[in-house]
């Protein structure tokens, strides 16, 4: 029951956010000076046509009329024009008239290559960081320790695109090991879709882990400090177990929040792979629509984007409950 | 007399503070030295960019058509390396790669310092006076900080270049909009040092002789928590350069002519089969100015914080 409440609570907290989010987002971009009207009005672009597409694309309404109709679109769906209607099902996170298509299902067809991207990435660098990080703090101030900091010192400051060309170069174009560009769909073909993310994995796993085994690090030298492994010791236990089962389950607990904060910065990675992988994800989507001022598609891709940061900063944080003993009982 | 003697026996092992000694350690420290001689030799290329390039006569926007073959190659090695063009030069145009890179550097740093003093800016008065004045206020921001921190600023970045006025400079803008993004971690970091410090006894005390809150924020608080919005302020400036070489790096950032690494990048993957150098140059000098200020960011949380020195 009190979880239930708790439950409640926070998904509420959360609709509150996603809105504000959707407010200020739909408020800058309705300060934009370009028309999005004139854009998509086709030529010769008459007063009349204008006003009709202006007219169509509900750009003519005061701009709390437009919120509200973006907003209503998004839980149930939302018509445009009246003769000749283009219909956007829910959630409707706004129409392309540039590319005659609705946001959402454009989104459909770019996400799976960026969350591919992404999760593939997200489970390496986890991996790499937290092993890296447990083995520099158990071998503390040797050659070991020393090898793993320098290395990850040079990841942090490594952009992902440079680490991206670097691996192109080394296992694409010198050893020829794998493909350096494009996407193919999972379903398509497992096997394709493996060796063509391969190295976006490794490149955005190579920065990221640098963070996480410097976080690991630390947080295992203070938590290996502590009384309760003193304890834990002199009980009796094998040092396996009083690293793995008491060290480490502590030492993660920070690890776990940092991840959820970093989702975003996760996004964006997979964002800059698509570039210098040539992936058709929805970064690249985002890249065409800035270029085109495709503004529906502009605000509708940041919504979503920020609307799954958000959402899954929840689950994270739902999981760190269930992590941290401390946590469920108060 | 007696009493005073035996006092100083006992005393406690003076812990020294101070920005002399704060330079002092740091000064010991080879990692700390070497991270800002390289700082200042960017610092210092990026001011003196034309009297730098004017020593070959050389400058980034010149095209040099009869240094390159028939399919756009830099003819010679590396790229073109020769005593005038010292990074060699840029494929398709004939660009002075070494001009490049160094206004490239005045690009970067600009943007990246100005974003950071934008971003302590807002971050120290938010953190500042949420975490002095409390309540609803306070909730309201701390609530802000929350979501802007998990927040994926870059895909909003990358959005808010479609709306920047095209007759407009646009590294003021860029620098402005990363800026506006990058302010939650310090205000975050100046509002917990806000709430211990103003607990603290000369705090009360001012407040109890009736001193105004504009005055302990300015007078009080704001001097204490200085040294700390330095060490934060050398922390996320390599974000700030890393924020605008990406953006440029895609396409949307820095526009043309102006040089930039990131866009250099990005046009180098075309080449880098080819003319490997294109890319290694501008990518060097990127990762070099942001390991710099990562590694000086560490001596200096290094040597301000007692745990790590007690180690």
């Amino acid at each position: 029951m009190r979880l239930l409440r708790y439950l409640s609570f926070r998904l509420l907290g959360i609709l509150v956010v996603l809105l504000v989010i959707a407010v200020i987002t739909f408020a800058i971009f309705y300060l934009l000076p370009s028309d999005p009207a004139r854009l998509a009005c086709g030529r010769p672009c008459t007063e009349a046509n204008l006003e009709r597409v202006r007219q169509y694309m509900g750009v003519d309404q005061p701009w709390f009329v437009q919120l509200g109709a973006f907003l209503a679109g998004i839980v149930a769906g939302r018509e445009f024009g009246t003769t000749v209607s283009v219909h956007c099902d829910a959630p409707c996170f706004g129409y392309s008239f540039l590319r005659n298509q609705s946001v959402t299902e454009l989104i459909g067809e770019r996400f799976p290559a960026t969350a591919s991207i992404a999760i593939g990435a997200a489970i390496l660098f986890l991996l790499l960081g937290v092993i890296g990080g447990l083995i520099a703090a158990l071998r503390r101030n040797t050659i070991v320790d020393r090898g793993i900091m320098t290395f990850s010192i040079a990841g942090v400051s490594t952009p992902v695109y440079l680490a991206g060309i670097l691996a192109i170069l080394l296992f694409g174009f010198t050893l020829r090991w794998l493909p350096t560009s494009g996407y193919v769909a999972l379903d398509d073909d497992p096997l394709q879709w493996l060796s063509h993310l391969i190295l976006p994995w490794v490149s955005v796993a190579f920065v990221s882990a640098a963070v996480y085994a410097r976080l690991t690090r630390s947080e295992m030298l203070e938590v290996m400090g502590l009384d309760y492994i003193r304890t834990a010791r002199a009980k009796g236990l094998a040092e396996r177990r009083v690293i793995g089962k008491h060290g480490l389950r502590t030492a993660l607990l920070p690890v776990v929040t940092v991840f959820g904060l970093d989702l975003g910065v996760l996004l964006g990675g997979a964002v800059i792979t698509e570039k210098v992988f040539a992936i058709p994800g929805m970064g690249a989507l985002l890249i065409e629509a800035v270029s085109a001022v495709d503004v529906q598609l502009i605000v509708g891709l940041t919504l979503f984007a920020a609307f799954l940061v958000v959402t899954l900063n929840l689950v994270i944080d739902l999981v760190y409950g269930f992590l941290d003993p401390r946590v469920r009982v108060s | 007399m007696t009493a005073t003697t035996a006092r100083e026996d006992v005393a406690v092992p003076a812990r020294k503070t101070g920005f002399r000694t704060l330079v002092g350690n740091l000064a010991r420290d080879p990692w700390a030295v070497a991270a800002a001689t390289t700082i200042v030799v960017f610092v210092l290329a990026a001011i003196l960019a034309d009297a730098i390039t004017a020593i070959t006569g050389v400058d980034p926007y010149t095209y040099n058509q009869h240094l390159l073959d028939g399919r756009g190659q830099p003819i010679g090695w590396g790229g073109g390396i020769s005593a005038t063009h010292w990074f060699g030069v840029e494929p398709l145009t004939g660009r002075d790669l070494f001009a490049i890179v160094v206004y490239g550097a005045r690009t970067s740093l600009f943007i990246g310092i100005s974003a950071t003093l934008l971003a302590v800016l807002i971050g120290t008065v938010v953190g500042i006076t949420s975490g002095y004045f409390g309540g609803w206020y306070d909730r309201i921001t701390s609530r802000a900080v929350d979501v802007m921190f998990g927040f994926p600023t870059l895909v909003f970045l990358i959005a808010l270049m479609a709306i920047i006025p095209a007759d407009l400079p646009r590294p003021p803008f860029i620098a402005l909009v990363i800026g506006v993004f990058g302010w939650p971690g310090i205000s975050r970091i100046v509002r917990g040092q806000t709430l211990a410090l103003r607990e603290r006894n000369f705090v009360v005390a001012s407040k109890a002789m009736g001193a105004r809150s504009w005055r302990i924020v300015l007078g009080q608080v704001l001097p204490n928590v200085g040294a700390t919005i330095v060490v934060v302020a050398s922390v996320i400036i390599p974000g700030m350069i890393a924020a605008e070489a990406a953006l440029s790096f895609l396409g949307v950032g820095v526009t043309p002519p102006t040089p930039s690494w990131g866009r250099t990048i990005g046009e180098a993957i075309l080449w880098v089969r080819t003319s490997p150098m294109y890319l290694i140059f501008p990518g060097a000098a990127l990762f070099l100015i942001t390991l710099a200020f990562n590694v000086f960011g560490d001596s200096l949380r290094d040597a301000l914080d007692p745990r790590t020195a007690r180690r």
